[in-house]
């Protein structure tokens, strides 16, 4: 009963359900969820296109600015300066650090204390998850503010999905509640740590929800009793 | 401490009568003798302040460790009104983020919009080609905001430290604010105003009318309510001394913005790192050197009147023109305004796409639909928010939608501080300090 394909759609189709004398059956419908609605869909903004993400480059010099004195007066000031700085971008006005996740606690160190840098402040602690970069598709950002000198400069770290980072609580106390949200969205694990703990989702979630394979998806509610599914787990009414 | 009948105790000796028991003191440790006959002198209470609190400033959980009155330890808990705003800015396009941020910290939601357009602006580069009109409204705007935002904070914190006709003046004079933002915007709070390019549609002239009445009204009431407050000895007592926090501890916690300007540190994003033409402004930051909940309350005060100072030169320097951007890609294309029904499509733009041009139809179906791409790189953007530095990092990969956007919140970072100020005070200086950091629960959780 086979029928010859050349590879194309089979035009001699059999009817669904004519082998075993069946009336004919209803294809499954692969549409699910509330308003055969399945998945987010794609929110790309690239309608089905491959996405192609471009390298970040490390910039020439000199960078313009004060980055050229900040960097010098680092360099000067850690002499691992050459090992543990992977590369050094300039963009948009703003001077990104990209550090080896072993030496972030050191640098900021430095960072904080050296006299020709001063970055007192520091403003924020984040993470970003570029899936499908490169195994080190991880990145924590640490945006540094000098109130003395009134400029910002961003160190960024990648690891691996399973990797660690050097907490930098023992130089930035601030840091404290940033990398337990970081750990808590991203599951980066800061070691040195006083208390990696959960901050934002509940202490038994499972997961991490600012990860980029984790779907907006929901979760199943108790009301009054009743179970309600999700969203895109509800039935469908078409 | 010795255990008490210990062999090897040096200062009192014991033995049992039928009375109990009796110490024979020779001098020295009362400690040992008094701890050893009371029980209850070392007994602890741990207490859960909320998350269901009036006093906590909506969903905190404080989890207390007392001793008698006094508050040994602090845990801060949050999370409870966490909402995945920044999970599902993932999910809308670039200009719909506005929607979704200024609902993060409610009280300050024009703050939210203006770091996020600021850093979505950054990232395409036309920070430069805002129009100066956008701008003066976006400063405008700011300012009321954070009025109507200090207004909030004296309102709940003089209900909360026993001064309940201070939180009705409070709402009622922000509730002129917010019928300035109703009837620009078409909504009192959450108003998605400002979008990535400029403001969503122009300030109506009965509006700027209303702000030029609020400018006479407002510093009557401001005298009114340091009448009410500043020379009250419950108001002193309670606030002056309490949860001192100076720069140094403001600056290892992260802290900022009137908290950290009361320590006597004059560190206001908008003089130091100047944004939306701040710079053509003439204001003072006005600072603080105690430190405690008192200095807060002064620095608020007396920002209140710094921003109705702004407001006035705004107002002078609103020039007719546009309000977006001229970049026909970016810019908004509907001319939204305001009906009896909220905000909307005009009908003379609705008559133009249905009847009479099908470009302009594709074209607005385009930017509304799949919107504008925003090329590929991450940018950080900081505001001086009503609590402190907002900061916004957004990246891009070169798509219409954000590829990640995280909101630095001062609530968030400021919360920390609640330990420093409040382990080894009263239970009652937990709720002065905690209502002097002003937190707001949804910017902190997002």
């Amino acid at each position: 009963m086979s029928i010859e394909s050349t590879g194309g759609v089979p035009v001699n189709a059999e009817p669904v359900g004519a082998d075993i004398d069946a009336p004919a059956q209803v294809p499954p419908n692969p549409q699910k969820g509330m308003f055969g609605i399945h998945g987010t869909g794609d929110v790309s903004g690239f309608g089905g296109l491959v996405r192609r993400r471009p390298d970040v480059t490390g910039s020439p010099k000199p960078y313009g600015g004060y980055f050229d004195e900040v960097t010098d007066a680092l360099e000067e000031a850690y002499p691992l300066f050459a090992d543990a700085i992977e590369k050094v971008v300039v963009d948009r006005d703003e001077l990104t650090l990209h550090v080896k996740p072993e030496k972030i606690a050191e640098v900021a160190q430095i960072m904080r204390d050296d006299e020709s840098l001063r970055f007192e402040l520091c403003s924020s602690v984040s993470g970003v998850d570029y899936l499908n970069s490169d195994a080190r598709r991880l990145h924590v950002t640490y945006h540094l503010t000098s109130m003395t000198y009134r400029r910002r400069v961003r160190l960024e770290v990648a690891v691996p999905v399973d990797g660690a980072v050097p907490s930098v609580t023992s130089v930035y106390p601030t840091a404290d509640w940033q990398e337990r949200e970081t750990y808590d969205m991203f599951g980066v694990i800061f070691t040195g740590h006083p208390n990696l703990t959960r901050i934002l989702m509940p202490d038994d979630w499972e997961g991490h929800p600012q990860r980029k394979d984790y779907p907006l998806g929901g979760v199943p509610v108790e009301y009054k009793g009743a179970e309600i599914p999700p969203p895109d787990q509800r039935r469908v009414y078409q | 401490m010795t255990a008490p009948g210990s062999a090897s105790s040096n200062y009192a000796t014991e033995r049992e009568t039928t009375e109990g028991r009796v110490f024979t003191v020779t001098g020295g440790d009362w400690d040992t003798i008094t701890g050893s006959i009371d029980p209850l002198s070392n007994e602890k209470i741990v207490v859960n302040m909320g998350p269901q609190h009036p006093s906590t400033h909506g969903v905190l959980r404080l989890v207390l460790e007392l001793e008698g009155e006094t508050v040994t330890e602090v845990r801060p808990v949050i999370g409870y009104l966490h909402t995945g705003i920044e999970k599902n800015l993932e999910y809308r396009n670039w200009t719909q983020g506005t929607t979704f941020v200024t609902r993060a910290d409610y009280l300050a939601p024009l703050f939210n919009e203006a770091g996020y357009c600021l850093a979505v602006e950054k990232l395409l580069g036309i920070t430069d080609q805002i129009t100066e009109r956008a701008n003066t409204i976006r400063v405008l705007f700011m300012e009321l905001n954070r009025i109507s935002s200090h207004l909030v904070w004296i309102a709940t914190t003089g209900m909360e430290l026993g001064a309940i006709s201070m939180m009705l003046y409070g709402f009622r004079e922000r509730e002129y604010i917010l019928d300035i933002f109703e009837e620009t915007s078409g909504l009192r709070m959450n108003h998605a105003y400002f979008r990535p390019g400029g403001v969503a549609q122009d300030i109506p002239e009965s509006a700027i009318k209303k702000i030029r009445d609020f400018l006479v009204y407002m510093p009557k009431k401001l005298k009114e309510y340091e009448a009410l407050l500043s020379g009250q000895i419950i108001w002193q007592e309670r606030t002056q001394g309490v949860a001192v926090l100076d720069v140094t501890g403001c600056l290892a916690l992260g802290v900022t913005g009137p908290v950290l300007r009361a320590s006597g540190l004059a560190w206001d994003l908008r003089k130091t790192m100047p944004y939306c033409g701040y710079e053509d402004y003439e204001f003072d930051v006005p600072t603080a050197t105690t430190g405690d909940v008192w200095g807060r309350y002064l620095v608020r005060i007396a920002e209140i009147r710094e921003s109705l100072k702004i407001v006035e030169q705004a107002l002078d320097r609103l020039k007719p023109g546009p309000i977006f951007i001229a970049d026909k890609k970016i810019a908004w294309p509907a001319q939204l305004a305001v009906g009896i029904d909220g905000m909307g499509n005009s009908l003379e733009h609705v008559a133009k796409i249905m009847g009479q041009s099908m470009e302009s139809l594709i074209h607005h179906f385009k930017l509304v639909t799949e919107g504008f791409r925003v090329p590929p790189g991450q940018v950080y953007v900081s505001i001086e928010h009503p609590r402190g530095e907002l900061g916004v990092h957004a990246v891009s990969d070169g798509g219409t939608h954000p590829y990640r956007v995280h909101m630095r919140d001062p609530s968030f970072v400021n919360l920390q501080a609640i330990p420093a100020m409040a382990e080894g005070a009263l239970l009652a200086d937990v709720i002065a300090g905690g209502a002097s950091l002003d937190p707001v629960m949804g910017g902190c959780d997002r």
